[in-house]
């Protein structure tokens, strides 16, 4: 890839506005369409798009395994540590109404608390699934008998 | 003019499919997958469910393709050409569609309002919400506060989902300590 200018040139311009836009749909979507999941994949396409074209070595440095690993399980356990919280507080499980003193705060803040869960574990599985394949790749390529085993079935 | 953007939307897919099943190089195959999710993400705005457009078109035309890709990378370019005639699986194709299209004759129209799933819980999420929970997004509040067990259910299978590629492909793991291991087990298993 070290030949293709315009494609990193036009990867390194890209990424910002991609990354800005899933955080405006994380962020945004009591307001517009949108929420954790389609943010969650937006986030993880900057990535993917960096991967392909600086290759997963490189993309590993910006999401190393020990950030998107355990992010896969923080984001299930933020939403459904807001239901604990939900109970503690003394309301039903993920009945947000008394996470604030006003019902609509509650509200607001429980939905954005499980929406930024759902984001960080679609983001962080979608990274994981596409980095494991590439790298598999690469293993394969690197062990021409592993690949020919497993890649012919 | 909504009818002609809907039945030449249609006839794009129906040609997108077709297409499909008759390719056998698997590349061009994933981009018409590709080409596929969003001429449906083109329906659903026209249907006016942009939620549902949006998810469809960032994990069906962008992830997919691109997951699709990593794989075929690691498998084949092109598929085989099936030696056994494909007559039994046609007869069952054409059943179960011909099943499906009976069975939408008895459903009620696009967008009437009579039908059940308007009279059900609808209603009262169209009325409630915004004073029970606030967004003006009401996809969001279904979503994320009234249907907040099933959202919770969906981010799980999606963690699942991630376990299993990672279980499956784990790069960090010695494959070859681990193929010696199997190798090993697979001989004890043979012993005993």
């Amino acid at each position: 890839m070290r030949l293709h200018s315009i494609l990193r040139t036009m990867t390194k311009l890209l990424m910002p506005p991609i990354m800005l836009f899933g955080l405006y749909v994380q962020f945004h979507g009591d307001y517009g369409p949108g929420g954790g999941f389609q943010a969650g994949v937006i986030f993880a396409v900057a990535f993917i798009l960096f991967t392909l074209i600086f290759g997963p070595t490189r993309a590993r440095q910006v999401a190393p395994e020990w950030v998107t690993t355990p992010m896969c399980a923080i984001g299930v356990l933020l939403y459904a540590g807001v239901g604990v919280a939900t109970m503690l507080l003394g309301g039903e499980y993920l009945n947000y109404n008394v996470l604030a003193h006003d019902p609509h705060h509650g509200q607001h803040m429980g939905i954005l608390l499980v929406e930024l869960g759902v984001g960080l574990t679609v983001w962080a599985v979608m990274v994981t699934i596409f980095l494991n394949f590439v790298e598999r790749h690469d293993h394969a390529a690197l062990d021409p008998g592993d690949g020919a085993e497993d890649g012919h079935v | 003019m909504e009818q002609v953007i809907d039945i030449v939307l249609l006839a794009f897919m129906v040609v997108t499919a077709l297409a499909m099943i008759a390719l056998r190089n698997l590349f061009a195959v994933v981009m018409l997958s590709g080409i596929f999710s969003l001429l449906s993400a083109s329906m659903f705005v026209l249907m006016d469910a942009v939620d549902v457009a949006f998810t469809e078109a960032a994990v069906g035309a962008g992830i997919s393709t691109v997951l699709m890709l990593g794989t075929l990378a690691l498998t084949a370019r092109a598929e085989r050409t099936p030696r056994r005639n494909s007559l039994l699986p046609l007869a069952v194709v054409v059943v179960t569609g011909a099943a499906l299209i009976y069975g939408t004759l008895d459903m009620p129209h696009f967008g009437d309002p009579q039908a059940p799933i308007h009279q059900h819980v609808a209603p009262r999420y169209i009325e409630d919400s915004p004073r029970e929970v606030g967004p003006p997004n009401m996809v969001t509040s279904v979503l994320a506060s009234y249907r907040g067990y099933d959202t919770l259910g969906e981010t799980t299978v999606i963690f699942t989902a991630g376990i299993g590629v990672l279980v499956l492909l784990g790069a960090r793991v010695d494959r070859r300590r681990c193929n010696a291991q199997a190798a090993r087990k697979d001989a004890g298993e043979g012993r005993s």
